[in-house]
């Protein structure tokens, strides 16, 4: 099989870190004396430039094949040595790690001793799979230098402009017959109180006149399948389907205003009961005229209830579909579990038009927390300058409305400051709702086999880290489609997804990780469990045979460790690898 | 031949910014003044609200920076002068001495263990020491040590012990001129010094102590080792209170911080639930004004401090905190506004949680580029709806908490940092094809 290897053992003092706790010299002069260890050698920092050209030299005076590095873990330096490595003339795959920080000097840092015999135990069970290891290719596609952008709203206007601007092809489409998607329907934003049409009309005349964009309307996506670099859409279009061949997919189709269901707060029951969306438009209109009184009441279908974790565990991960459903119908009643963050300066923004046009009327406003985080403070001030009444009420008792005899609204609730019971006297009830997510999102979430949230939208790869990637390599997400965002926020998100999607295209091919599965097509039996529990869709069984599409393969191992047969192994992962590791564990050799 | 680009700032936001541009294939010249990248997030302990360890999370971006062909790292640096337009800067970058060879300091730390002058440690917060000639902070990048010449005694141990001979104690400050067609400023933010206010006593009262001094109590790499205990006294607090809106929301004039800050109600929630993860019998208090946890995952994170870790939330801005000086006990006087009637209750431990306010030497910078400060001395943006990560000069951008507070948190940051490299990709393609 391989040639006989030759193993060089590399141990990291990482300063104090092991140095301090594991007696390295020892660990050192016992790996030298290891079955096919042909060098060994100790150094203050092996990730320093010093300990790195160690590497190198070693590989080239000693004809070493494989090298083992024990020192801190591979979340942060595997790729570094891999390089190293492959710098010096290596398949990067011929590289083993030991971990003896975190999993050793760090968790034993009182007993030296014993650690440092742990050490030996770590050194030897890499030394063990290193000399199993082979080498790996790692597969490598070209990226089509095209960009499918999903919703034509502010975000995904920005992040096509964006991309277009850099000379790459966008494909934008969107649902409805004419792009600027929830903020055009706005009337005027917050905190500049400019017209939405002076943000958006900008956009979409960029957005039609740009000759590398292509923009369809009433036209949503069908069908979705390949992988980064070469996704093959179906788009449905007005003049039937067409085909699209696209290197990256940014998801941008936005969130919906909440409506609550009818009753809720006398909504749908009472006339001047509307959402704060309906106010807009009433404003826009100019239909509100010079009431006495509104009252907004926040949180309505917001900040309620919790989707407790048991209701979710019914689903597996991969039904999104199902889970989304599942969300949706019970948000329905209860409202929905997160804070939107930009309801209450709205609320504040739609009172402040109110009181600019109106001054006589008084504009009180229901709220728990009034969250104008940022700099909005100053916008919150302009509306107390303006005299509009905030009043902070006991949101565990909703208020109640009822209808005057003079047919005036009547709203009571609850005055947190004095715990007393308060009633006003109204014209109109403004209801703050929430964004929640679209039903669409189901078939879109499902087509591109992103997970969504809890709270029903679509999942960032890393909460902190990764906020506009999904876990889908080539698919990103911009704007309200991964939570609520202000306008600026969606703008912001766009020209990040669109960077995120440029650096794809840009280097038009692109790599991803060896470590993929591999079927024994003498043991498969083409059962097709593989198939079903995959969550990337890389294996499909064809003529009774299960195949793995390396591309879409993220390497995790669910199919090897379920297939019945043992026909799946993993790359660089083999059962032969790990077994001999554990071999070196429980028969120490020396 | 692509033009080189600068960022200015290497915290999460410029890290980013740097990371995304590189692999854009543009050559980066991240500048940072001080001796390590990794800015702000470096010093906590968790991230909210997945509890991520932050600097684990956070270190191998800083590692992907220092091995990324297209960066250039040019650490203890600053930007003294720009001239020069949109696609043709040139800015002057001065490299303060570190008086240790970065091509030859391979980190060993050997020098630190024979230094015998000692000073806080300001990643620390102050709270514990470190050597004259030090390293950062564990994680830093460049691995280089650095020394500190104010609390050098010159007795050349240092130079003596180095295995690498590294040590430069002739040093002299060198100044590079940068050819760019853009620039990102990513310089972050300061924290409001709460002694300003004396009637919540810190820096007189042992047991009031900042949130971000808390942040390094609690990290495990911090000067107690990650022991939850109380300055005055080595004790565990048993009782402790968070109180909100340090010098933010706050519009008397001495202060003039009126905006909210954006990430301490949320921080606070994730610090209470951390130290109840510690110290399980503890009994959290945060005082509040509007409790602000917006953001994904944080309205939920609230509900679950609440009912899960049985955090107190008191809706109340504290007028006072007096000692105990027999036991350096805390007490706090708050107004219940609902009985208007005034209570005072005793605190092991009070940790404040201050405005973030604008990084000291901003303004010199925003002169340097040509740039305006908004009226609480942040970063303008061009158009705050339609141009957030635009300055008033073409080519210069900026991103993360230099724009105020419109950055909520980590997150926030990476977006824009992502997002200024966007819009540095875009206007510079563009112009190179036109």
């Amino acid at each position: 099989m391989i040639e006989e290897p030759r193993i060089g053992v590399f141990i990291c003092h990482c300063g104090v870190n092991i140095g301090g706790v594991i007696n390295v010299p020892e660990v050192t002069e016992y790996a030298s004396k290891l079955p096919r260890v042909t060098y060994a050698e100790h150094s203050l920092y092996t990730c320093s430039e010093a300990g790195l050209d160690a590497i190198r030299k070693a590989i080239a005076e000693c004809s070493l094949n494989r090298v083992v590095v024990a020192s801190c873990t591979p979340r942060t330096h595997e790729q570094l040595f891999r390089e190293t490595v492959k710098e010096a003339g290596l398949n990067p795959y011929l590289f083993e790690m030991a971990n003896i920080r975190d999993q050793c000097s760090w968790v034993h840092m009182h007993e030296p001793g014993k650690a440092t015999e742990k050490a030996k135990d770590l050194v030897r069970m890499a030394v063990a799979k290193a000399a199993l290891l082979e080498p790996q290719t790692e597969p490598e596609v070209e990226v089509k230098d095209a960009s499918l952008v999903i919703g034509a709203g502010v975000a995904g206007m920005t992040a096509a402009l964006s991309m277009a601007n850099q000379g790459f092809k966008v494909c934008l489409i969107e649902r409805e017959k004419g792009p600027g998607g929830i903020v055009r329907r706005l009337y005027k934003l917050y905190p500049t109180l400019a017209s939405s049409s002076e943000v958006v009309g900008p956009l979409v005349k960029a957005v039609k006149s740009h000759g590398n964009i292509e923009l369809m309307t009433s036209t949503t996506l069908k069908e979705a399948s390949g992988y980064v670099g070469n996704f093959n859409v179906i788009l449905a279009t007005p003049n039937g389907d067409k085909e699209a061949n696209v290197g990256t997919i940014i998801v941008a189709c936005g969130a919906l205003n909440y409506r609550p269901p009818q009753g809720l707060y006398q909504y749908k029951v009472l006339d001047k009961v509307v959402t704060q969306e309906e106010l807009d438009g009433i404003l826009r209109r100019d239909a509100l005229g010079k009431p006495e009184r509104i009252v907004m009441i926040q949180c309505v279908g917001a900040r309620k209830g919790e989707i407790r974790p048991s209701a979710l565990e019914a689903f597996p991960r991969s039904d999104t579909a199902e889970l989304l459903r599942k969300i949706l119908k019970a948000r329905k009643e209860e409202g929905w579990p997160y804070c939107s963050r930009i309801c209450c300066m709205n609320a504040i923004k739609n009172a402040i038009l109110i009181k600019e046009n109106s001054p006589k009327t008084d504009v009180v406003i229901l709220y728990g927390d009034l969250r104008v985080y940022k700099e909005y403070e100053d916008f919150y001030k302009r509306a107390r300058d303006l005299e509009v009444r905030f009043v902070r009420h006991i949101e565990e008792i909703p208020p109640e409305i009822t209808q005057t005899p003079e047919g005036k609204l009547d709203v009571a609730a609850y005055d947190a400051l004095s715990g007393l019971e308060v009633n006003f006297k109204t014209d109109w009830v403004a209801l703050s709702t929430p964004l929640r997510p679209r039903r669409g999102e189901v078939l879109l979430a499902r087509m591109l086999k992103v997970p969504i949230g809890t709270d029903g939208f679509l999942m960032e790869a890393h909460l902190k880290l990764r906020p506009v990637d999904t876990n889908v390599d080539g698919v990103f997400i911009a704007g309200t489609v991964s939570g609520p965002k202000d306008v600026s926020e969606s703008i912001i998100s766009g020209e990040a997804a669109a960077a995120r999607a440029s650096i794809l295209m840009g280097n038009k091919k692109v790599r991803t990780d060896a470590i993929t599965a591999l079927v024994d097509e003498d043991l498969c039996i083409g059962c097709g469990l593989c198939e079903e529990l995959c969550p990337y869709g890389a294996p499909k069984v064809e003529v009774g045979k299960s195949k793995i599409r390396e591309i879409l393969c993220r390497g995790c191992g669910s199919c090897a460790a379920e297939c019945p047969r043992r026909a799946i192994s993993m790359r660089h992962f083999g059962d032969h690898q790990i077994l001999e590791q554990v071999k070196a564990l429980l028969a120490p050799a020396g | 031949m692509r033009k080189a680009v600068m960022v200015i700032g290497g915290g999460i936001a410029g890290i980013q910014a740097s990371l995304d541009l590189a692999n854009r294939g543009f050559k980066v010249h991240l500048v940072e003044k001080d001796p390590s990248i990794g800015g702000r997030m470096a010093q906590l302990d968790k991230t909210f609200p997945t509890m991520d360890c932050s600097i684990c999370i956070l270190a191998p971006k800083m590692i992907e920076c220092a091995h990324n062909r297209n960066v250039q790292l040019l650490t203890y640096s600053e930007v003294k002068g720009v001239k020069g337009s949109i696609g043709n800067f040139k800015v002057k970058v001065l490299r303060k001495p570190r008086y240790v060879d970065e091509r030859k300091c391979n980190g060993c730390g050997i020098c630190a263990q024979n230094c015998p002058s000692e000073a806080p440690n300001e990643f620390d917060e102050n709270l514990g020491m470190r050597k004259a000639i030090y390293m950062p902070f564990p994680q830093a990048v460049p691995r280089v040590m650095v020394i500190d010449k104010d609390n050098c005694i010159e007795c050349g141990l240092c130079d003596k012990v180095c295995p690498a001979d590294a040590v430069d104690r002739e040093q002299q400050p060198e100044e590079v001129e940068l050819d760019v067609g853009a620039i990102t400023v990513a310089t972050g933010f300061d924290m409001f010094d709460p002694s300003v206010i004396p009637q919540y006593g810190y820096g007189r009262l042992k047991n009031v102590i900042t949130a971000m001094e808390l942040e390094r109590i609690l990290c495990a790499s911090g000067p107690t080792g990650g022991h939850l205990i109380r300055p005055s006294d080595g004790r565990i607090p048993r009782n402790i209170a968070f109180i909100q809106c340090i010098g933010s929301r706050d519009r008397r004039e001495w202060i003039n911080h009126p905006y909210c800050s954006s990430i301490c109600c949320k921080y606070a929630v994730k610090d209470a639930v951390l130290i109840k993860e510690h110290e399980p019998n503890t009994v959290v208090a945060i005082f509040y004004i509007d409790l602000r946890a917006f953001g994904r995952g944080f309205q939920e994170f609230v509900n679950r401090a609440k009912s899960e870790f049985g955090i107190r939330f008191v809706r109340s801005s504290p007028g006072e905190i007096s000692e105990d000086p027999s036991t350096s006990n805390l007490v706090v006087w708050f107004e219940d506004p609902t009985t208007r009637t005034v209570h005072h209750n005793s605190f092991d431990l009070v940790v404040l949680c201050p405005a973030l306010i604008p990084r000291k030497g901003v303004g010199e910078l925003a002169k340097i580029l040509g740039i305006e400060l908004d009226n609480y001395g942040f970063l303008k943006s061009a158009d705050s709806v339609r141009k957030p990560l635009d300055t008033n000069v073409p080519g210069i951008f900026a991103c993360g908490y230099c724009l105020g507070p419109k950055t909520g948190d980590v997150p926030d940051s990476i977006t824009q940092g992502s997002g200024t490299a966007g819009r540095i990709a875009e206007v510079l393609v563009a112009r190179e094809a036109s």
